[in-house]
């Protein structure tokens, strides 16, 4: 669509950006200069440069923290996309059974997340929790708080539990807004049901996967309160993630400095990574140069 | 033969939507469980369903003034968050889908940017900014806290609504001499209806469920539900069964707003960009 | 290839239909031959495309067969009734280029890709497709993707039938001409049975060789289009065929005790009319029956004159009326006038060279003579022959 150039726009834009300019930019203008300083107290403080950021670069427990971070956000993406298409794919199209599906399949996105914590800890305890007990009557030792391999598998199940709804939803919708023509023209063509989701439902479902992907590795990216509930990070840090050792970081050890250093970094490591997907996605969409040769 | 292999797939099909849907209601329908028992019951043997099945936990909730508070104060900077974001992000979404002026491109980037800030970042920034102003513990901290995310994800999901609204309508409702508020209220709003119930589920969702800006920035006065569950950890252990019941009754509200935009999510899921 | 017949066929879109109003298909028999080009031609709204979708199996009727070769077909879906489609807007596969848009049909059935390959360059070359081969077919304009979904159909060389549904409707005016001559010449090459829906009587007659006329879920006339033309079986065909339609006259009797004795006057819209033995009988012996008679005749066969000398004795003129010019429409190598005389209208095609000029004032008297053996005599809205 072409629009109208019009600077005049800018007045409508002026109260949203009044509005998050007092809650981004004199925030994050606090965090660039903490994070080059070094806070005593209100009155005596240092200017340190870089030093800040060198010594979170190089700090091992926060370097493992980045992994864990890493690996648990691609766990999560790898098993929520293609669960949340299935799902999607599933959900009935019509009638009282799809409001009734849709309610309930949105039911986890609306609990809040450190109820989402409460909910499993209940719920894989050994004692009351009925997953927890179940497991332990069919012979495995399944236990949280001592078996670092059962508190990561837990938080993931959790976070699918969580999230694989918003993926579900999001290509729902997407599939909703495929014509009928569509899957007409297909059984004429007699295609498989394979050809159909590989040729049909899924070049459609692109745009949404991209919402979905980003704001699932952006909110898995910045998790803290259900594994703060669940497992409190533990056993060990085999389930502490970045924000949760920033907010101890920040709040308990009120290390300000090397604190709003490492927020920095946390911020671009996101913004690097949600720019580089989108653009290798939008780079992957454009047409081929013409006059490659099919013989 | 066609039609045996059919009904042998829609069966397929119904009994695995079927075993997600028991997927994602086990862990609540454990947590209901829980909340109509008593503490002892729930300590002792593990029961499928409450053997004496009690109201005492929610009772609990409803007659204490520090429980049922903090529901009140999470709807309440909810509420205002709603209607903040949408106040400003529906002028700024009408000016991005429709003009182009200096910056708009980088702005609107920068504003997505918002989005994917960590709210751990904000933390100690929000609590030195807030006190200072006097803030600090009120319902509008929070509400304007939450803004951070909400208006960004307000801008985006409203532009891509509103861009699917022609622009001839526009035109044409100037040229029969509205007013740009009047058309604004009375033409464009209605047209995009289902674009704004959509945004409203998703602002209502993220303030909802938010924990770490909402418990730092308030302390007594505007403490979130979220916060004031953490009393049930006492020195003798966990009150599960207060816990389990004030867990429930925070889900209730989200079930509500969902029923309400049923008909809006099937098709507004997409955020106008399918 | 094969025949398709259809035989009692019915269908309504509602689960419980209660009356004639709910079916969009109403009881028909029909029998489409081996290897012919056939138009199915109706306003919209007529059951068409519905129809169309029986055809193919995309829609199981309510009652009534599909039958292609005289084995009924109802319960095979339509991957397996081996027939083509083309819709009326455009369905590409977005992320296909164009050649594997064309070669999708024929390696679902796991075609050998020689074979593939030769077929996809035949259709390409005929719908000039070639140059945008490689293309991928988001990228198309909309009647490039037209063409690569009729191509589709195309491309497969055993099926039963291509069906057609108003395919060129998105295609602009000049590009509709050569896919039309393309379609034809493909048909003659191929022989394959095709029917092609459109609500234009001039891309049916053009493209096929005989027309089924559709109205209120019905195939109203089934023929040749000089037969509609010429011999309409039913008013509405009389309407839709033709530009502008039929005029159509409502007799009665007037005069003395309107009871259909003799000797009562015989009026068209109020008109008396002069009319031969054979035509006064028939016309009272339709109005023994039922009010609806009507006369009907093509403008092209009304005759005007300014001065009309009334030859005695020449049978071949059936009824004389003075009417007055009312408007008249110049469209280049002839005109529309529009004639009226008290509830009486009617209208006439004049051509270049009639000794009326065709800006005629209004108001101007005219002299009209009706050609027997033009005429069309409908009951009830269907047709009756007459034996002069």
């Amino acid at each position: 669509m072409n629009k109208v150039r019009n600077n005049r726009a800018w007045w409508l834009i002026l109260p949203m950006l009044a509005l998050v300019a007092f809650s981004a930019i004199i925030p994050l203008m606090t965090v660039v200069n903490y994070s080059v300083q070094d806070v005593f107290d209100p009155h005596t403080r240092f200017f340190t440069g870089t030093e800040w950021f060198v010594q979170m670069l190089n700090d091992p427990s926060l370097q493992a923290a980045l992994l864990r971070q890493f690996g648990f956000s691609l766990t999560i993406l790898a098993i929520e996309v293609p669960l949340g298409i299935g799902i999607a794919l599933l959900m009935p199209k019509r009638g009282w059974q799809a409001s009734a599906v849709l309610i309930l399949v949105t039911l986890p996105l609306l609990i809040p997340w450190n109820v989402v914590g409460s909910i499993w800890q209940i719920f894989t305890r050994g004692d009351i929790g009925l997953m927890g007990w179940s497991l332990r009557e069919v012979g495995y030792a399944y236990n949280i708080t001592s078996s670092p391999l059962d508190a990561w598998l837990t938080i993931v199940l959790m976070d699918v539990w969580h999230w694989t709804s918003l993926i579900a939803l999001l290509c729902y919708s997407g599939l909703r807004a495929i014509p009928e023509a569509y899957y007409q023209a297909a059984r004429i063509d007699r295609a498989s049901r394979w050809a159909i989701f590989r040729y049909i439902q899924l070049p459609k479902l692109t745009n949404v996967l991209v919402i979905g992907v980003l704001l699932r590795f952006m909110h898995s990216f910045m998790i803290y309160a259900e594994p703060f509930v669940l497992t409190g990070g533990g056993p060990g840090n085999s389930t502490t993630f970045l924000s949760q050792s920033l907010a101890v970081m920040a709040t308990a050890q009120f290390d300000v400095g090397p604190a709003a250093a490492f927020s920095l970094i946390y911020f671009l490591i996101i913004l690097l990574v949600c720019w580089v997907f989108y653009t290798l996605i939008m780079n992957m969409q454009k047409d081929r140069v013409p006059g490659g040769d099919h013989g | 033969m066609a039609e045996v292999t059919r009904k042998g797939f829609v069966l397929r099909r119904t009994l695995l939507m079927a075993a997600y849907l028991v997927f994602v209601l086990l862990p609540i329908y454990w947590l209901v469980n829980m909340s109509l028992q008593s503490n002892s019951e729930i300590l002792g043997e593990l029961t499928l369903w409450p053997q004496q099945l009690t109201w005492a936990n929610y009772a609990r909730i409803f007659t204490d003034s520090s429980w049922y508070m903090g529901y009140v104060n999470s709807i309440i900077y909810v509420l205002m968050n709603m209607a903040i974001s949408m106040a400003v992000a529906l002028p700024a979404a009408y000016a991005f889908s429709r003009y182009s002026f200096i910056g708009d491109k980088h702005l609107f980037f920068w504003l997505l940017t918002n989005m994917m800030a960590p709210p751990a970042v904000f933390l100690l920034p929000y609590f030195q900014l807030y006190y200072t102003v006097g803030l600090f513990d009120t319902h509008i901290a929070v509400a304007l806290a939450h803004c951070l995310f909400n208006i960004p994800l307000a801008v985006w999901i409203l532009e891509g609504f509103m861009s699917s609204v022609p622009r001839e309508i526009d035109e044409t409702a100037f040229i029969d001499g509205y007013s740009f508020p009047r058309f604004f209220v009375r033409v464009f709003l209605p047209l995009i209806r289902s674009g704004i119930g959509v945004t409203l589920f998703f602002l209502f969702m993220f303030s909802w469920v938010e924990l770490l800006l909402a418990r730092t920035l308030t302390s007594t006065e505007a403490q979130p539900i979220a916060s004031v569950m953490t009393r049930t950890q006492t020195a003798s252990g966990i009150d599960w069964g207060t816990l389990a019941a004030a867990g429930v009754l925070t889900i209730v509200p989200g079930i509500l707003v969902v029923f309400f935009v049923r008909h809006h999510i099937a098709r507004g899921f997409a955020l106008g960009r399918t | 290839m094969a025949e398709i017949t259809l035989s009692q066929l019915a269908h309504s879109y509602q689960a419980q239909p209660s009356g004639e109003a709910d079916y969009a298909i109403r009881r028909m028999d029909h029998v489409w031959e081996e290897g012919g080009a056939y138009a199915l031609l109706g306003p919209s709204g007529c059951g068409k495309s519905t129809l169309l979708n029986i055809i193919s199996g995309l829609l199981a009727p309510s009652s009534g067969e599909v039958l292609f070769n005289g084995r009924r077909v109802n319960e095979l879906p339509p991957e397996e009734r081996n027939i083509a489609q083309v819709f009326q807007f455009p369905v590409v596969y977005d992320t296909m280029t164009v050649y594997d848009n064309l070669a999708f049909p024929l390696r679902n059935v796991k075609t050998p890709e020689e074979t593939v390959r030769q077929r996809v360059m035949e259709v390409a070359d005929s719908l000039d497709l070639v140059a945008q081969l490689d293309r991928k077919a988001r990228n198309l304009t909309a009647d490039e993707k037209q063409k690569v979904s009729m191509g589709r159909g195309l491309v497969r060389d055993d099926v039963t039938a291509i069906l057609f549904d108003e395919p060129l409707t998105v295609i602009d005016p000049q590009l509709k001409f050569k896919l039309r001559r393309k379609l034809k010449e493909i048909h003659q090459r191929f022989a394959v049975t095709m029917i092609y829906v459109t609500h234009d009587q001039l891309e049916a007659s053009t493209f096929a060789d005989r027309i089924a006329v559709m109205y209120d879920g019905q195939i109203v006339q089934f023929g040749t289009p000089q037969e509609l033309f010429e011999r309409p079986t039913h008013t509405f065909v009389g309407y839709f065929i033709g530009s502008p339609g039929m005029n159509f006259m409502s007799m009665a009797l007037q005069g003395e005790g309107a009871d259909g004795e003799e000797g009562d006057e015989l009026v068209a819209d109020g008109q008396s009319l002069v009319l031969s033995q054979a035509w006064q009988q028939a016309v009272r012996k339709a109005l023994a029956q039922t009010d609806n008679v009507k006369l009907g005749i093509r403008p092209e066969f009304v005759e005007l004159a300014v001065e009309m000398v009334d030859e005695e004795g020449d049978d071949r003129v059936e009824a004389f009326l003075t009417m007055v010019v009312e408007h008249s429409q110049d469209l280049g190598t002839y005109a529309i006038f529009t004639l009226q005389r008290d509830d009486l209208r009617l209208k006439a095609r004049v051509e270049e060279g009639h000794p009326l000029p065709f800006d005629v004032a209004p108001g101007t008297e005219v002299r009209v003579r009706f050609p027997a053996q033009r005429f069309g005599l409908y009951v009830d809205e269907y047709r009756w022959e007459v034996e002069a």
